[in-house]
C-alpha cells in the first residue's frame, strides 16, 4: 500500500436530519491513519454540518461538530466549500466554524483549512481525485 | 479492472444495494474483479439472515449471500455502523453482551480501514447510495 491516492470525501447533507454526516465524519478519521492524501468538500446543505455554534440539544442527538475540531491534527486540513451553496443559504465563511492545522512546514504556525470553491473548482477537483466517496 | 463498491442504503427500502447487486453480478460476467463489497450505514442491513420478504419478492439479503458463495467475494459489513443497528456475529455478541446473532453466510463484520484500503487497492470505487 504503498501508493498514495487523493481521497475526496463529499459532504452534501445537514447534520442531524440523517445520519451520513457523522457516520462520514468516522470514515474521515479512520482514513487519516491511511496516509492518503485527503480533502473534504461540504457543498449542498452539507456546509452546515460545519456551522458555528450548533445545538443539538432540543432534538436529543449528540452534537458531534466540535469533532471537525481535530481534524487539523489528523492531517486533515485541505477542507473546501462550495460558496453558491453557501451563498444559497445565507452564509458567509464567518458563519463557519474555525478549522485550523499547525503547518509543520511553516515553524508549526496556525493556518486556516478551509477554502472557498466556485462549483467549477469544485468540479476540478472532483475530476483529478482518485476515489471519492459521497455522503 | 479491479473494481470495490460501497452500499450505503438499506434493502428494500432504498434501490441501491439493488443497483450494486445487478452491477457487480455485470462486472463479474464481463470478467471484472470486484476487490470488496463495503456496506455501510443502513446499507449493513443488507447482512441480516432473519429477514422474511415474501415469496413472490427478490430476497436482497440472501441474493449476496449467493452471489457471494459463488464467486468468493468479500462482503464486509462496518463493524461501527453494524453496533448502531443491531448487525451481530459471534464476536460482536460476545464482546456487547448480546444473546443472538444475525449475520446472514458469506458477509463478514469488519472495521471502516476495510473501506479505505478497498478506495487504495481497486482501480475503481463505486458508491450506491443517495
Amino acid at each position: 500500500m504503498s501508493e498514495i491516492k487523493k481521497f475526496l470525501y463529499v459532504n452534501r447533507k445537514a447534520p442531524y436530519g440523517t445520519v451520513y454526516a457523522l457516520e462520514s465524519l468516522e470514515v474521515v478519521l479512520i482514513g487519516a491513519a491511511f496516509d492518503q492524501d485527503v480533502r473534504l468538500i461540504f457543498m449542498d446543505d452539507g456546509v452546515f454540518q460545519i456551522k458555528k455554534g450548533q445545538n443539538a440539544e432540543a432534538s436529543g442527538m449528540k452534537n458531534f461538530s466540535p469533532t471537525y475540531n481535530a481534524l487539523g491534527d489528523y492531517d486533515v486540513n485541505q477542507i473546501y466549500v462550495e460558496k453558491e451553496s453557501l451563498e444559497a443559504r445565507g452564509l458567509t465563511l464567518d458563519d463557519l466554524m474555525d478549522l485550523t492545522y499547525e503547518d509543520e512546514d511553516d515553524d508549526w504556525a496556525e493556518k486556516k483549512s478551509i477554502r472557498l470553491l466556485s462549483a467549477d473548482e469544485i468540479r476540478d477537483l472532483m475530476e483529478e481525485s482518485d476515489v471519492v466517496l459521497s455522503f | 479492472m479491479k473494481i470495490s463498491i460501497q452500499v450505503n442504503e438499506g434493502p428494500y427500502q432504498h434501490q441501491s444495494s439493488d443497483s450494486a447487486y445487478h452491477f457487480v453480478k455485470s462486472a463479474l460476467e464481463k470478467g471484472h474483479e470486484i476487490f470488496r463489497v463495503f456496506f455501510y450505514h443502513d446499507g449493513v442491513n443488507n447482512g441480516t439472515r432473519l429477514a422474511s420478504p415474501p415469496q413472490d419478492d427478490r430476497n436482497v439479503q440472501q441474493r449476496w449471500s449467493d452471489l457471494a458463495k459463488e464467486h468468493d467475494l468479500d462482503l464486509v459489513i462496518c463493524v461501527a455502523a453494524a453496533q448502531r443497528r443491531g448487525i451481530v456475529d459471534d464476536g460482536e455478541a460476545e464482546r456487547n453482551g448480546k444473546d443472538a446473532t444475525n449475520i446472514m453466510d458469506g458477509f463478514r463484520i469488519s472495521g471502516l480501514g476495510q473501506l479505505i484500503e478497498a478506495g487504495i487497492q481497486a482501480d475503481r470505487l463505486v458508491v450506491f447510495g443517495d
